[in-house]
């Protein structure tokens, strides 16, 4: 039976990117549905009916919903190609990437939409977090050690957004966390995350939009 | 090598419970430290310092933090009694039905305590929406995991506290009227011993009301 992949998508999502670039390591071909979230599609609705949010991967007509979950599932169905997790069960446990979801994410939001004395907190408190971060990556090449790996999956979008939130916050990542650039720069050279991620300038502009959106300025 | 496993956790908190539960459903004999959150034991803080939360397995003087973490690590590890099924789509549905529970449900319910007239109502409105979503995956099975008990039963024990607390407090939180088969659910696993050796233990089920009222946010995930 020939597989059908479908992906429900919206091109700055950071969460979707996880998902393209996990498609792309495999090598699997698939169909990217570009969702508009003011007007989300039926299908949408009938795929993620608990959520209604994107990404959903539907795999042969049955959806993967939550982009960790997705990666796993993907790393579980086409496993004979650039496995993402490791083998071993202990490796696996310590290269979980769960923790960083929600943090880094809700994070990074803070310093694009506050200002004045909100901003600088959240500016802190995102730089700290990427400290942290870029102390787990250490010397390695990857998170996931000699290669490219699930943590690298998870956390690579966020570069996409690093030029909005340097803008917006006024400050350098760079400057802050050299090692961590240098890694976002050794995974931009991957075909499957060139490919997955949106230009830094074009994610500024989608920001700037929902700045005035959001009356926030 | 002979085997060593030791649970760092805490009476209070449910991800902790959750392990306990796990390490007995698949017979591994194991050691318990009970942490007090003030005042954490010097092991904890060394295997798990970027958290210091509990509870974190420590297997072979290894340590794995995260509750779904860690049963997973067993799940892997052990091969008795798995938890998660093989197909990777009933994996997938598992682990998205999970985080649900502790991603939406677990923090709507540890609102509750926080909230008072009709802000509590809509809270418990919010929590029934979220019971009809765990009420659907019952359709057609005995647990969550089918026939059998399994990851997505663990991580639900949740619902069997509210309901024995719920006669506590005389404040029913889960509807078991609208929700026959979680009703039932909670019925058919109340009767397993290895689950009511990880409740609560009667005499300190009043402690862990007035301590989720005060919704701490040290303990775990």
């Amino acid at each position: 039976m020939a597989e059908e992949v479908v992906l429900l998508d919206f091109w700055p999502s950071l969460f979707g990117m996880r998902s393209r670039i996990a498609l792309a390591e495999k090598g699997i071909k698939y169909e990217y549905k570009e969702e508009d979230l003011r007007n989300k599609s039926a299908l949408l609705l009938q795929m993620n009916p608990v959520h209604k949010k994107i990404p959903v991967l539907i795999h042969n007509g049955k959806p993967v919903c939550e982009s960790l979950i997705q990666v796993q599932y993907i790393d579980e169905v086409w496993h004979d190609k650039a496995p993402l997790l490791p083998s071993d069960p202990y490796q696996k446990a310590t290269v979980r990437a769960d923790y960083i979801d929600k943090k880094i994410y809700d994070l990074g939001s803070r310093v694009w939409k506050t200002k004045g004395e909100e901003q600088a907190t959240a500016k802190k408190e995102f730089i700290e977090s990427l400290k942290l971060i870029e102390k787990e990556l250490g010397d390695k090449p990857y998170f996931g050690g000699e290669s490219f790996g699930y943590v690298d999956v998870a956390f690579i979008p966020f570069y996409s957004w690093f030029y909005a939130y340097e803008k917006c916050g006024n400050f350098s990542i760079e400057a802050e966390c050299p090692k961590l650039i240098a890694w976002a720069k050794r995974c931009m050279q991957k075909e499957s995350v060139a490919k997955s991620l949106p230009d830094q300038q074009k994610v500024y502009d989608f920001i700037l939009q929902m700045k005035k959106h959001f009356g926030i300025e | 090598m002979e085997e060593e496993v030791k649970l760092h956790g805490m009476w209070a908190s449910p991800f902790s419970r959750r392990v306990e539960l796990a390490l007995k459903l698949k017979a591994i004999p194991y050691q318990y430290i009970e942490e007090d959150l003030s005042n954490k034991t010097p092991s904890l803080l060394r295997y798990n310092p970027v958290h210091k939360k509990v509870p974190v397995l420590v297997h072979n003087d290894k340590p794995v933090a995260e509750s779904m973490v860690i049963i997973e690590y067993m799940d892997e590890t052990w091969e008795n009694n798995p938890f998660l099924p093989r197909d990777p789509y009933e994996r997938a549905m598992a682990r998205f039905y999970a985080k649900f529970i502790d991603d939406k449900l677990l923090p709507t319910l540890a609102k509750l305590g926080q909230t008072a007239g009709k802000e509590k109502e809509e809270t418990i409105e919010e929590i029934h929406e979220q019971q009809k979503v765990l009420e659907d995956e019952l359709k057609g099975k005995q647990f969550f995991g089918g026939q059998r008990i399994g990851y997505l039963d663990i991580v639900a024990m949740i619902l069997v506290w509210l309901h024995l607390t719920g006669s506590i407090t005389g404040q029913k939180v889960l509807s078991t009227e609208k929700f026959p088969l979680i009703y039932e659910w909670i019925e058919r696993v109340m009767k397993m011993e290895v689950v009511n050796e990880c409740l609560i233990p009667e005499e300190k089920r009043q402690d862990w009301i007035q301590l989720a009222q005060r919704a701490p946010k040290s303990a775990s995930n």
